[in-house]
């Protein structure tokens, strides 16, 4: 009759992974939702300054300029002089008005009207820069505009 | 042997190829969390309309020169008091007692070389072509932590709850409550410290 009885096997139970995938597809899809894929390649240096009474900028109705020293990538190309760049390339304060319009052009149109523009810009520009781009800013109607910083406070370093 | 059973697949490996595609997701996600100081910028006048006049006692110039040095109020200060002088100007509230202009909420000196009442004095921010971006956006920082220090003051007294950590739950989507009476209650905190902060035309280095 040992047929019956029971083998014991010291062995500990294998633990059982058969949801292991599904919590990593859950996680997976995750990602995949919340990941934007970057798409502005950045061409200029842009270590932003740091603030800290800042207020959070709608992503819907903004659209992105970028201004600083080329990166090393590009130094050689471009020098090193302070550049602008919208969209995925470097434009002139001269064809600023041109390149904002078109990217203001690709908004949704009921936003269009409430454009606010995004000035990402490195630590160590000079103001003279940043003046220039506010004047076509205002020449150009768009007049909400957001110093995009980075967290923290300047002073306590 | 008329019906063999299909031998079942298998999905030993389905967890390594979801681990793959997790860790690339993982590797390229960037969270953005973009934030940064809002301004609003002053539409271009006709050139024929003449600028307001402003008295000097309510104008408070803070200079910074192409070596990112400050210079308030034609003296020469660290960056970390002009919170505190932009405070003192701002609520100094000098106008006399009894004038129209007279600032009740205002704690300050109540010098009368100073602003008359927040809704008069003025900021203005003269920059050098050369000076940097990163002392700028301090020098602004400041400025506004001048104002928001003040606003935060006034509404703690009028409502008790600050104007800077309401402002932000309503622009979050965490307020629960009227949104309508909030926001005339924010409006109102507005008018009694309005940001006035002016940016006069950069003068090019050596001038």
């Amino acid at each position: 009759m040992s047929k019956f009885t029971k083998k014991k096997s010291g062995e500990l139970p294998a633990v059982n992974t058969a949801s292991l995938p599904d919590i990593v597809f859950m996680l997976l899809f995750f990602f995949m939702v919340v990941t934007v894929l970057r798409n502005n390649n950045l061409m200029v240096r842009n270590q932003l300054p740091k603030a800290d009474q800042i207020e959070k900028l709608k992503k819907d109705r903004s659209v992105y300029i970028f201004a600083g020293k080329p990166s090393a990538r590009y130094e050689e190309k471009y020098g090193r002089e302070g550049k602008i760049q919208i969209g995925d390339k470097f434009t002139d304060v001269t064809n600023l008005k041109f390149a904002l319009t078109e990217a203001r052009q690709k908004l949704l149109p009921e936003l269009q009207d409430k454009v606010m523009v995004a000035l990402k810009v490195d630590g160590e520009t000079n103001t003279g820069l940043v003046n220039d781009i506010k004047q076509e800013l205002r020449e150009l109607n768009m007049l909400k505009l957001i110093y995009i910083t980075a967290q923290g406070n300047e002073l306590d370093k | 042997m008329a019906r063999r059973a299909t031998p079942e697949v298998n999905a030993g490996s389905m967890a390594d190829i979801a681990f793959l595609l997790l860790i690339f997701f993982l590797v390229t996600t960037t969270i953005e969390k973009d934030k940064g100081i809002a301004r609003q910028l002053p539409p271009i006048e006709p050139p024929t309309e003449k600028p307001p006049l402003i008295k000097e006692k309510n104008l408070f110039i803070v200079n910074v020169n192409r070596k990112d040095q400050l210079l308030v109020e034609e003296n020469l200060m660290d960056l970390k008091n002009l919170r505190a002088a932009a405070i003192e100007f701002l609520d100094n509230g000098g106008a006399e007692a009894g004038s129209q202009e007279y600032c009740d909420y205002c704690k300050g000196k109540r010098s009368p070389s100073s602003s008359d009442n927040p809704e008069k004095a003025v900021i203005s921010v003269q920059n050098d072509r050369l000076t940097s971006y990163k002392m700028y956006i301090a020098v602004q920082n400041e400025l506004v932590a001048a104002y928001n220090f003040l606003r935060d003051r006034e509404s703690q007294r009028l409502y008790g709850w600050k104007f800077t950590e309401m402002k932000k739950d309503l622009d979050e989507g965490n307020f629960s409550g009227n949104e309508m009476v909030l926001q005339e209650k924010l409006d109102n905190i507005q008018k009694l410290f309005p940001l006035k902060l002016s940016e006069a035309e950069p003068k090019k280095s050596g001038q």
